[in-house]
This record gives structure tokens, C-alpha cells and sequence, in this order.
């Protein structure tokens, strides 16, 4: 088995490196817009509320997910039925990790069969997540379609897959960390950047 | 944390929060059963071999679809068709399955101590499945799911443990289990099938079915093991049932509900009255879709990159 250097930083990150706030892209207002204009944006591509299925990834996608089917019920008046897709199992990085990571259920209330699956993150970066998401989704029945949607695209794809329905575009290098942070856990909306930087 | 255990081989050795670590993780593989396509990708590449000694049904196909239901590649050694019938060592059997490449062996046996003995020869983690006399793991993570599920948490309940407890490592792992977890543990049995020195365990003992009932919580039934017994300890198995078995008016005479549990395979009639059965058959059966999810969470949580030492 051979190691792989993972992309994404580890809890457990070395100590001599910290993490400094950069700056702060969006602010919460920013983020009602964005979420506004996103769930807009999905009933008017897919015709209508009827058929959608709203899918968030825990544990962020989760937040953002519920606020876009609030909005949805705002808009439309039809509360649209809301999944929570946790894709630990999926992973691809299981077997290279010494530590499993923590599952969490998943709940998906109604069948997916022939409905339009909108799965919901955070933030887009290299892909593998919603490639975990897809084959997790595609384990409980057949959708009509699956489509993306993120509050943030930060680039650097590792894998042929783009959002449907983006917040924000966000160019960033890979030595940053894009944070949502929504009220429910973090007190505040906001989105900020942050830079690891050497201590001396 | 389990990730730092190389095999499971008793709950002897795993802390109260290693337990917990596998009883929250069994909790999502549970959803897991409810699916149409009821597979996850999570142990896809792994070997496991199912190495079974001694004659069991129940255990062995719980782990199997466990191990199926990860995606791991799944071969089944059986002591009657393998070459162990022809008089090869149990290392030397090891090693020609460890020459395969396997990453895990769930290994059943007669002998106590015989899992910690694999381990020592083998790379490959080993899940105890039962060895002997001593202990049965993941029978009592199983047992306590479905406590957790039926009574809402394992500490402070009082649970008795029934039964033929020195030839059991069904009521060895689960002493073990309930104490760490804080639960009050009483055993009851015939004096001829209670082990000396069982305080030492942190557990009481009584012969009195009735007065151990009065204020529990729940009673694990065991069946009373005659293929272990090398001399009769109990002058009939009439007598047994009156005394000892779980009937409906014995529950009855109980001011608060019992949970029944039973490890299966039963003997109505024995230690378990017919009507005690048919009343319980949702708990008991619930133990066996409880045993799938908490073996995948133990499959799960131990088939992380090897430990570096």
C-alpha cells in the first residue's frame, strides 16, 4: 500500500504552523444574497419545486441545505424534502489512513427515484467529496439527474466535476483554507480565508 | 481509540470509551440495513478470512454479510473440509492463510486463548468470534446495542445474566462490557454453573431467579451449554426450567416491564418459557439485526492502514 500525501489539511497538522484569518470574502449579508439567488436559480433550471430533492453533505452542506429549503418554501410555498448524506463510507483515502474517521447516518426520507438529487456542500475544491456523494447517492435508487450545488467554488479540481449552481467564485492557492461558517455552530455567517503560516 | 488496537480478541482489553467508539459507530451501519442497496464501499480491496473452528451458524453468517455489506473479499474456512481435518497445526493454518494476503481473520475456537495465540503469528488483524471458555466479543457489543436501543443507555441499568455462566464467554464478555459501562451485573445460576470468585469481577452472584429479577432491568438468558459439560451439574433439565427458566409468571410476579435478551440459539421450554418467547421475539430478533451493524462498525473501525509501532 503506498501513501499518499493528502490534500486536504489534517486535523492533527503539525504545531509549528498556524492558522491566520486572511481575509473575509463574504459577509452574512452576502451570504442571505448568494443563498437566495442559488435556490432561485434551482427551481427556475429544474421547472418548479416538484420532483427536488435537497441533499447537504455533513456537516456544512447540511446548513447551507437547510437554508436553501427554507428559501424554497419562502419562494415556491412547498417545503421541499431535505437529505443529509454523510460519505465517510465513500471515501476514497480509507485504506491510507491509520485512524478511521467517524460515520454519521445518513438520512434520506424520501425515495430518489426519478427526482432531481441537488446535493449541497460548502465548498468545491478537488471534487472528491461529490464523487463520494454521487456514488452514495446512486446506492439508493435512480435519480433523474444529479446536480451541484456550492456556496463557494475554490478551484483546484482533482476530478472532472463542476457545480451546477455556485455562490461565489473564490480563486485561492492550495496553502489556504476556505471557511464557511454558518450561525448554527460558528455564532455568526461569514465566509473567511485563512493562510497556514511557519512560526519561527 | 480501536485505530490503536491491531485485533479485537476481548472486551477484557478495550477501554469504556473503545466500546463506545463501536456501539455510536454501529448506530449509522444500522441505516445502513435499511437501504435497497444495502452495501458500502468502505473495505473494498480487503481480504477477510472467516476462520471457524467450532460449528456455528448464526455467528458466522452475521459476520459474513457484515463483511459482505463493506465490500470485502470474503473466504470461508471450515474446520470439516480444511486440511486441519488431516492434522496441520493452527499456525501452520494461519500461515498459509496469511500467504494469501489476508488483511483480517475472524477466527472461532475451542480453546481459550487460541485468538491471542493467533495474533501473535500472524500480520493480519484478528476479530475474536469466540474462543473457548473465554470470551465472545462482539456478542456483548451486540447485547448492548440493543440495550442502549431498548432502555436508552447501558450505566447505572441492572442487568442479570442467567443461566450456565462458568461455561459461557458470552456471559464472560458481557460482565466485562456491563461493569466498564457502569451497569449493575448480578449473575444467577445452579451453584454447580457459578464460577468461583466472581466478585472479583465486580459482579454478584445469586442462585435466587426471583430476587435477582425483583428490581432489574433486563435479563440476558443464556442457553445452558451441554456440549461444555464434561459431567452433569444439574440432576435434570425439568428441574432446571422450574427453578431457573425465564417463564411468564415469573415476569409477571416483576412490578416494572424486563427486557429479555437471549444470545440464541434457544431452547423454549428450558431456559426460556415458550410464552416468554414469543412475547420477547421482537428484542431477540433485534439482537441479530443489531449483531450485523456492530461487526461492520467493529470491520470498519479496524480496517485502518497498519499501526506503526
Amino acid at each position: 500500500m503506498t501513501e499518499t500525501t493528502p490534500k486536504t489539511i489534517p486535523a492533527d497538522a503539525p504545531a509549528m504552523r498556524s492558522l491566520v484569518e486572511k481575509a473575509r470574502i463574504m459577509s452574512a449579508d452576502d451570504m442571505r444574497r448568494a443563498i437566495s439567488r442559488l435556490s432561485h436559480e434551482i427551481i427556475e433550471r429544474i421547472g418548479g419545486p416538484e420532483d427536488v430533492i435537497i441533499c447537504g453533505i455533513r456537516t456544512r452542506g447540511q446548513f447551507l441545505a437547510e437554508r436553501i429549503v427554507k428559501k424554497i418554501k419562502e419562494i415556491e410555498d412547498v417545503r421541499v424534502p431535505l437529505g443529509i448524506l454523510d460519505i465517510t463510507l465513500y471515501r476514497d483515502d480509507l485504506q491510507t489512513v491509520a485512524k478511521q474517521p467517524v460515520v454519521r447516518s445518513t438520512e434520506i426520507p424520501v425515495s430518489i427515484v426519478d427526482k432531481h438529487v441537488v446535493l449541497v456542500d460548502d465548498v468545491l475544491y478537488t471534487g472528491r467529496t461529490i464523487r463520494a456523494a454521487m456514488d452514495e447517492v446512486i446506492d439508493f435508487g435512480r435519480p433523474k439527474t444529479i446536480q451541484l450545488a456550492v456556496l463557494v467554488d475554490r478551484g483546484h479540481r482533482e476530478f472532472p466535476i463542476r457545480a451546477d449552481y455556485v455562490g461565489k467564485n473564490v480563486p485561492t492557492s492550495q496553502n489556504e483554507v476556505v471557511k464557511v461558517q454558518f450561525a448554527e455552530v460558528d455564532g455568526a455567517d461569514s465566509v473567511v480565508v485563512l493562510e497556514f503560516e511557519e512560526e519561527s | 481509540m480501536m485505530a490503536d488496537h491491531k485485533s479485537l480478541l476481548g472486551i477484557s482489553e478495550l477501554e469504556p470509551e473503545e466500546i463506545l467508539e463501536i456501539l455510536d459507530t454501529a448506530e449509522p451501519f444500522k441505516e445502513v440495513q435499511a437501504r435497497s442497496i444495502k452495501k458500502v464501499p468502505a473495505l473494498r480491496g480487503q481480504t477477510v478470512v472467516n476462520l471457524f473452528f467450532e460449528n456455528s451458524t448464526r455467528t458466522r453468517s452475521s459476520f459474513e454479510i457484515a463483511e459482505k455489506r463493506l465490500s470485502a473479499d470474503v473466504l470461508n474456512f471450515s474446520v470439516s473440509t480444511s486440511s486441519v481435518a488431516k492434522g496441520e497445526s493452527l499456525r501452520d493454518t494461519a500461515q498459509n492463510i496469511e500467504a494469501m494476503n489476508a488483511d483480517m481473520i475472524v477466527m472461532r475456537h475451542g480453546s481459550a486463548g487460541s485468538c491471542h495465540f493467533l495474533d501473535r503469528h500472524v500480520r493480519a488483524r484478528v476479530i475474536n468470534a469466540g474462543d473457548g471458555q473465554h470470551e465472545h466479543p462482539t456478542q456483548a457489543l451486540l447485547d448492548a446495542s440493543t440495550l442502549r436501543e431498548k432502555l436508552g443507555k447501558i450505566e447505572g441499568l441492572k442487568v442479570v445474566i442467567l443461566g450456565d455462566i462458568d461455561h459461557s464467554r458470552v456471559a464472560r464478555s458481557n460482565m466485562f462490557l456491563l461493569t466498564k459501562l457502569g451497569a449493575q451485573v448480578t449473575v444467577c445460576g445452579p451453584p454447580t454453573m457459578l464460577p468461583a470468585e466472581l466478585e472479583k469481577l465486580g459482579v454478584r452472584a445469586s442462585t435466587d431467579v426471583r430476587k435477582s429479577l425483583r428490581d432489574a432491568d433486563a435479563v440476558n438468558v443464556l442457553r445452558i451449554q451441554f456440549e461444555r459439560q464434561h459431567e452433569p451439574l444439574i440432576p435434570s433439565i425439568r428441574e432446571y426450567a422450574r427453578y431457573f427458566g425465564i417463564t411468564q409468571d415469573k415476569l409477571d410476579e416483576l412490578p416494572n416491564g424486563m427486557v429479555v435478551l437471549h444470545p440464541g440459539p434457544m431452547n423454549r421450554g428450558t431456559e426460556i418459557g415458550h410464552d416468554v418467547a414469543e412475547k420477547h421475539a421482537g428484542t431477540i430478533l433485534r439482537q441479530v439485526s443489531n449483531g450485523v451493524a456492530v461487526r461492520m462498525a467493529v470491520l470498519y473501525l479496524m480496517s485502518g492502514a497498519e499501526v506503526q509501532n
